[in-house]
């Protein structure tokens, strides 16, 4: 398996070897990893990349899966053009 | 553990200082972070790097910081691209007393070698094409201005303070500072207890509690400001576009995504970091207003961060007569990430008790004594 051809995070187009190489580096919480790498960051906000991070952070430091936090998921929970969002206010007043 | 010195807070200032101080040949120095790498203030930033200010003091600081910035992707010989993109910072002046302010302001500028200019409405609208020009009196644009990655910056200073010796602990709070007879004597946090007679706060958003741990006040509080980003797409936008009066910052950063954010006046003094639709709606009308083709993005996320506000919006960095070996980096007032570089360099020679050009003074604690003696910085959003 060629680790550079596994994509991990597709919003960020983060692939298996980015990943493995951050834990190398020491790294192994998934708030700082999405900083470094953009996981999670993209508009799916981790919902298609954040539970194979959560894995592979488990299997790289050894610890149960469920003791592995996940990231923080900020609003808004899907995108919005600005303008959806102008109207909406000018529809309320 | 012993150390010579314990920095408190990890975010960019703690690492700039870490760096600095082992740079100059400060061995055995410990820093601590209750959070992750970026978790504070930093990682919530505008990501933003500006020299125009209203204050000679910032101004300079700005500058040496920006002179950094541009060498720092070699000096700190970083693995990773910190994303330094120096397209500039356009200004817009929107009411006659803000046009006759940035007149000043360009002057004081220029005196200390920051290439401002002031444009008219139409050489603004050459520089961003999409801007909306119709409340715009007149413009300012350093060219030299621009954005930093604050996650890498903050993991490049990191891996250069590592690399020279620094040991840091994340995730890892303190709780005590022990005094005894006018000097430090420990640092106790959740699992170790650390020896010094030298503490650093450069705790960001809780800079104060901070101070109270050590029995030292500092005139500063924290306020939530929110940000936006919207999805990334091809570049448009090469200067960060403020305005002050419109209470606006907007840039599209290297990714391709643009963040925006503004400040909420009546914003409580506390530790709020939420988000809430209040602001996602007041930035996204001023957002489009404008800069107009931006309402055909879509937001993706929003969030918070500290400001941690002193009373003249200018850094308080130095030493202080309230305890010998307490030295403080805080009150940055939505600027330590830009100004991180000079707050190392500076703050590691007071700690060293070497020369420095700065007015260190003006920078001092005590110039609160006499308000009247200090500038207020105007140029914040």
């Amino acid at each position: 398996m060629n680790k550079d051809n596994v994509i991990i995070c597709r919003c960020e187009d983060v692939s298996l070897k980015d990943l493995h190489d951050v834990l190398n580096e020491g790294y192994s919480d998934f708030e700082t990893i999405k900083r470094i790498l953009r996981v999670g960051m993209g508009p799916c906000q981790g919902n298609s990349c954040g539970l194979l991070v959560q894995r592979e952070i488990a299997k790289f430091t050894k610890t149960p899966l469920n003791e592995v936090k996940l990231q923080k998921v900020r609003p808004l929970i899907t995108g919005v053009k600005m303008k959806s969002i102008i109207e909406a206010l000018e529809d309320e007043s | 553990m012993k150390a010579n010195v314990v920095i408190i807070g990890g975010g960019i200032s703690g690492v700039s200082i870490a760096y600095n101080l082992a740079k100059k040949g400060m061995k055995n120095i410990i820093v601590f972070d209750d959070n992750y790498m970026t978790g504070g203030a930093t990682g919530r930033c505008g990501a933003g790097v500006r020299q125009q200010w209203a204050t000679k003091m910032n101004c300079v600081l700005a500058k040496q910081s920006v002179d950094f910035f541009e060498r720092a992707q070699e000096e700190l010989g970083y693995h990773r691209d910190v994303e330094f993109k120096q397209e500039g910072y356009l200004i817009v002046a929107t009411t006659l007393k803000e046009d006759a302010q940035f007149e000043k302001n360009v002057t004081l500028q220029n005196s200390v070698g920051i290439p401002t200019k002031k444009l008219t409405p139409l050489e603004a609208k050459e520089i961003v094409p999409h801007l909306n020009i119709e409340e715009v009196i007149s413009a300012t644009y350093c060219k030299t201005d621009g954005h930093l990655n604050p996650f890498l910056m903050t993991d490049a200073y990191y891996h250069a303070a590592k690399r020279l010796g620094v040991k840091f602990f994340y995730q890892e709070k303190v709780n005590e500072i022990i005094v005894s007879k006018g000097k430090i004597k420990k640092v106790i946090t959740d699992n170790y207890e650390v020896e010094t007679n030298k503490v650093v706060n450069a705790a960001g958003g809780y800079a104060h509690e901070v101070g109270l741990m050590a029995g030292v006040e500092i005139p500063v509080y924290s306020e939530n400001h929110q940000i936006l980003v919207t999805e990334p797409v091809e570049k448009i936008q090469g200067p960060m576009v403020i305005s002050f009066s419109k209470n606006i910052y907007c840039q599209q950063v290297p990714h391709g995504s643009f963040i925006m954010g503004r400040s909420d006046k009546n914003a409580a003094h506390d530790h709020d970091i939420s988000s809430g639709h209040l602001f996602l709606d007041e930035m996204v009308k001023t957002a489009v207003d404008l800069l107009p083709p931006l309402q055909e993005l879509r937001v993706t996320r929003a969030w918070g961060g500290s400001y941690n506000i002193s009373p003249d919006r200018q850094p308080i960095i130095g030493d202080t007569d309230q305890l010998k070996g307490f030295y403080m980096a805080c009150g940055f007032s939505g600027h330590g990430f830009m100004f991180a570089p000079v707050t190392g360099e500076l703050i590691s020679d007071i700690i060293l008790d070497l020369p420095t050009d700065i007015e260190k003074e003006k920078l001092h604690i005590d110039r609160f004594k006499n308000m009247k003696e200090t500038d207020f910085e105007t140029s914040v959003v």
